[in-house]
C-alpha cells in the first residue's frame, strides 16, 4: 500500500516544480515583490541586530544631517539615524499589520459564520451592524476606537483589528451562504450528519481558505491604517520608530530636509506596493477559476 | 404482502416564476409545474427506472421523494409516514437505509476532502467499521467501482468526470444502504465501466434485495437494471409498468417516440421526436403530448387523460393507447 502512495507522490513532484518554474518566468513582478516583502520581513525579525545604529540613539553632533557616509540616509532633528529607524519601523509595521488582520479575520469569521448559519433575525441584526461599520472607511473606524481605547502599539492593533471585522464578516457570510447551498452540504444532512459536524467538516474548510487569501491581501490595508493613525498623532507614541510617526515628524522640515519624511515614506510605499502584488498573486493562485485560465 | 417503501400521493410541485419585466417592475407571476399529479409507489426490493426528456421533472421527483423539497400539494411518504416529518428512530433509519447519488456528482462531494475521507464519512458516521478497517473497506469499495487504490489521496478536482461519478457511487454504497436512489448515476461513463457498475448493482439487488430508483436516459440501462419503468413527460408520469412489457409493446405514443429516438445497432438514423417540447409554464389544455403526438385526435386537446390501469400491472395516461386494440 505504502508503495503505491510513494509512487503517487514521486509522480506528482515534477509537476509542482514545473509549475513553480513557469510561474517565475511568467510573473517576474510577483517574484520581485515577494523578495522585497521577505527582505522587509527579515529586517523586521532581526531588528536592532542589523541596524547600523540604535534607532533611538541621538547623535547630538549631527542633527538633521543629509545622507552621508556615517548616516547613509541622513538623520532627523534629534540626530537619530534614519536608516536604522526605518529598518526598526518595519517591525512595527508588520506587528500592527499582521496582528490586527488576525484579530479582524477571527472576529469576522465568528460574526460571518454566525450570521450565515443562523439566518433570520440574528443574521439581519448582525449584518445591519456590519453595514453600519462598513459605511465608514476603516481609518475613521480605527480613529473612533482609538478615541475610546487610547494610544499605544497594542491599542492601535486592537483598533485596526476591530475596524477590519466588518469587511471580513461580510465576505465570510457571503461564502457561508454560498457553500451552504452546495449539494455536498445537503448530502451530508441527508446522511444524518449533525449540524456541528457539517459546519466543522464541510462549511468551515470551504470558507477558511478564501479567508486566508483575503487576510494576506488586507495586511497592507492594516499597515496603512495604523501608519495613518500614527501620522495624525493618535497612534503609536514617540520615540518608537514608527513610519507614520517619522513622516509626521519630518513634515515641518520637508523644504530643507526632505529625507526626514522621504525615507520612512519610501519604506512604507515600497512595502505596500510589494504586499499588494504578492496578495494579488496569491489570490490568483488560490482562485481555481483564474488558475484554470493559465 | 410487500411493504410499501415510498409512496407519492398526487404530488404537485410548482415553482413561482417572476421575470420578463424590467428592473424593479417584475413581470407577471407565473407558475411552473415541475410535477403535476404524480402517483408512484415503490415496494421493498423493487427496482424502478425513471425515464423522460430533459426537464420532465425527474430530478424534482427524486427530491420530493427524499424529502429534500416539500411538494406544493400531495404527500410523499416513506414507510407510511411523511418523509419530511420523520422523527427520531424512523428518521435515523431513513438516513441509514437510503443513499442518494446526485446528478451533479462533483457538487455532491466536498472539494476540500480527499477521496478516502469522502468515502469513509458514511462508514464512520454509521459506525459500520472502526479503526484501520475503515480504510480497508474504502479500498474495497474503490475496487468495486473500478478505481485504483492511488485514488485514495486524490481530491475531487484532480479526478475526471467519470471518476468523480464512481467515487459518488462508492460513497453511496459505503453506507450499505437498503435503497439506492440515483440520478443519472452511470451516464457519461464509458461502456465497460458502465457495465461493471450495472453488474455490481444487479448483484447487490440479488444478494441483499437492494431497492433501486434509477433515473436514466438510456432505455437499455433501464431494461437491464429495473423491473419497473415510469415514463415521465412534462411533470407527469404518462406510462408505468413492467419494463420488459412496456419497452416491447409501448402503450403511450410518447413511450413509442422515446423508443424510436433511441439509437440502435444497424439503425444509425434515430428518429427524433417531432415538434417542440411545450413550455411547462403555459400548458395547453388537454393532453400535454397532443401537440407532438402522431395519433392525436381533437378530443386529445380537450381532456387531460389521467393515469389509468390497463391490466398486467401497467398504467397509461392516454385516450388512444397504442395497445388498445390488442
Ligand atoms: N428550483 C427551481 N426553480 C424553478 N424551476 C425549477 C427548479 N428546479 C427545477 N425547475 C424546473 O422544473 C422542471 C423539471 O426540472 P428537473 O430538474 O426535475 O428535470 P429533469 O427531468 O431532472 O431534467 P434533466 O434530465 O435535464 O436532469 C424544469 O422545467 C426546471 O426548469
Ligand atoms: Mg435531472
Amino acid at each position: 500500500m505504502s508503495e503505491t502512495l510513494l509512487v503517487d507522490k514521486i509522480a506528482r513532484r515534477p509537476a509542482w516544480w514545473a509549475g513553480l518554474g513557469s510561474y517565475i518566468r511568467h510573473r517576474p513582478f510577483f517574484i520581485l515583490a515577494l523578495l522585497v516583502t521577505l527582505a522587509f520581513l527579515a529586517i523586521a525579525l532581526l531588528g536592532t541586530a542589523v541596524t547600523p545604529f540604535d534607532p533611538t540613539f541621538q547623535d547630538m553632533e549631527a542633527p538633521m544631517s543629509p545622507p552621508s557616509s556615517t548616516h547613509w540616509l541622513g538623520t532627523d532633528s534629534y540626530g537619530q539615524d534614519l536608516l536604522s529607524r526605518a529598518m526598526a519601523g518595519a517591525r512595527y509595521a508588520f506587528l500592527t499589520g499582521i496582528c490586527s488582520v488576525l484579530l479582524g479575520a477571527l472576529g469576522g469569521l465568528a460574526v460571518g459564520l454566525m450570521a450565515g448559519l443562523a439566518g433570520g433575525r440574528t443574521e439581519w441584526f448582525l449584518m445591519r451592524i456590519v453595514d453600519a461599520i462598513l459605511a465608514l472607511p476603516s481609518l475613521v473606524m480605527a480613529i473612533a476606537f482609538i478615541a475610546i481605547l487610547g494610544q499605544g502599539v497594542d491599542k492601535v492593533i486592537l483598533a485596526v483589528g476591530l475596524a477590519l471585522i466588518g469587511p471580513f464578516a461580510r465576505t465570510v457570510r457571503a461564502d457561508v451562504l454560498q457553500v451552504r447551498a452546495l449539494p455536498f452540504v445537503e448530502a451530508a444532512g441527508l446522511m444524518g450528519i449533525g449540524k456541528l459536524a457539517i459546519v466543522r467538516r464541510h462549511i468551515l474548510p470551504n470558507v477558511f481558505f478564501p479567508l486566508v487569501v483575503q487576510a494576506t491581501i488586507r495586511i497592507s490595508e492594516a499597515i496603512l491604517v495604523s501608519s495613518s493613525l500614527s501620522f495624525i498623532g493618535i497612534g503609536i507614541v514617540p520615540p518608537t520608530p514608527d513610519w507614520g510617526l517619522m513622516i509626521a515628524e519630518g513634515r515641518g522640515f520637508v523644504s530643507f530636509a526632505p529625507w526626514m519624511s522621504g525615507v520612512p515614506g519610501a519604506a512604507l510605499a515600497i512595502l505596500l506596493i510589494a504586499l499588494a502584488i504578492v496578495g494579488d498573486g496569491i489570490r490568483e493562485q488560490m482562485d481555481p477559476k483564474q488558475r484554470a485560465g493559465h | 404482502m410487500t411493504a410499501l417503501l415510498f409512496e407519492l400521493l398526487d404530488v404537485e410541485k410548482s415553482y413561482e416564476l417572476r421575470g420578463g419585466g424590467a428592473a424593479f417592475r417584475p413581470g407577471p407571476k407565473r407558475r411552473l409545474r415541475a410535477l403535476d399529479g404524480v402517483r408512484l409507489t415503490v415496494a421493498r426490493g423493487d427496482s424502478v427506472a425513471l425515464v423522460g426528456e430533459s426537464g420532465s421533472g425527474k430530478s424534482t421527483l427524486l427530491r420530493v421523494l427524499m424529502g429534500l423539497t416539500s411538494p406544493t400539494d400531495g404527500r410523499a411518504l416513506y414507510g407510511g409516514q411523511d418523509v419530511t416529518q420523520l422523527k427520531g428512530e424512523r428518521r435515523a433509519a431513513f438516513q441509514r437505509e437510503v443513499a442518494m447519488v446526485y446528478q451533479d456528482a462533483r457538487g455532491s462531494l466536498n472539494p476540500r476532502l480527499p477521496v478516502l475521507d469522502l468515502i469513509a464519512e458514511p462508514i464512520r458516521h454509521h459506525k459500520l467499521r472502526a479503526g484501520p478497517a475503515v480504510r480497508d473497506r474504502v479500498l474495497e469499495l474503490l475496487d468495486q467501482v473500478g478505481l485504483p487504490a492511488a485514488t485514495l489521496k486524490r481530491y475531487p478536482s484532480q479526478l475526471s468526470g467519470g471518476q468523480v461519478r464512481r467515487v459518488a457511487i462508492a460513497r453511496a454504497l459505503a453506507s450499505e444502504p437498503l435503497t439506492i436512489v440515483a440520478d443519472e448515476a452511470v451516464s457519461g461513463l464509458d461502456v465497460s465501466t458502465q457495465a461493471q457498475l450495472l453488474n455490481l448493482l444487479v448483484e447487490l439487488q440479488r444478494r441483499m434485495g437492494l431497492t433501486l430508483i434509477f433515473i436514466t436516459h438510456d432505455l437499455g440501462v433501464a431494461s437491464f437494471l429495473c423491473d419497473q419503468i415510469a415514463v415521465m413527460y412534462l411533470g407527469r408520469i404518462v406510462e408505468t409498468g413492467p419494463t420488459r412489457a412496456i419497452l416491447e409493446r409501448p402503450a403511450h405514443p410518447y413511450t413509442q417516440a422515446l423508443l424510436n429516438a433511441q439509437p440502435r445497432f444497424f439503425a444509425p438514423i434515430a428518429q427524433p421526436l417531432q415538434g417542440e417540447i411545450p413550455s411547462p409554464i403555459d400548458l395547453p389544455p388537454g393532453c400535454r403530448f397532443a401537440g407532438r403526438c402522431p395519433r392525436a385526435v381533437p378530443a386529445c386537446r380537450e381532456d387531460d387523460p389521467a393515469l389509468m390501469p390497463s391490466g398486467q400491472g401497467r398504467a397509461v395516461a392516454c385516450i388512444r393507447p397504442l395497445t388498445a386494440a390488442a
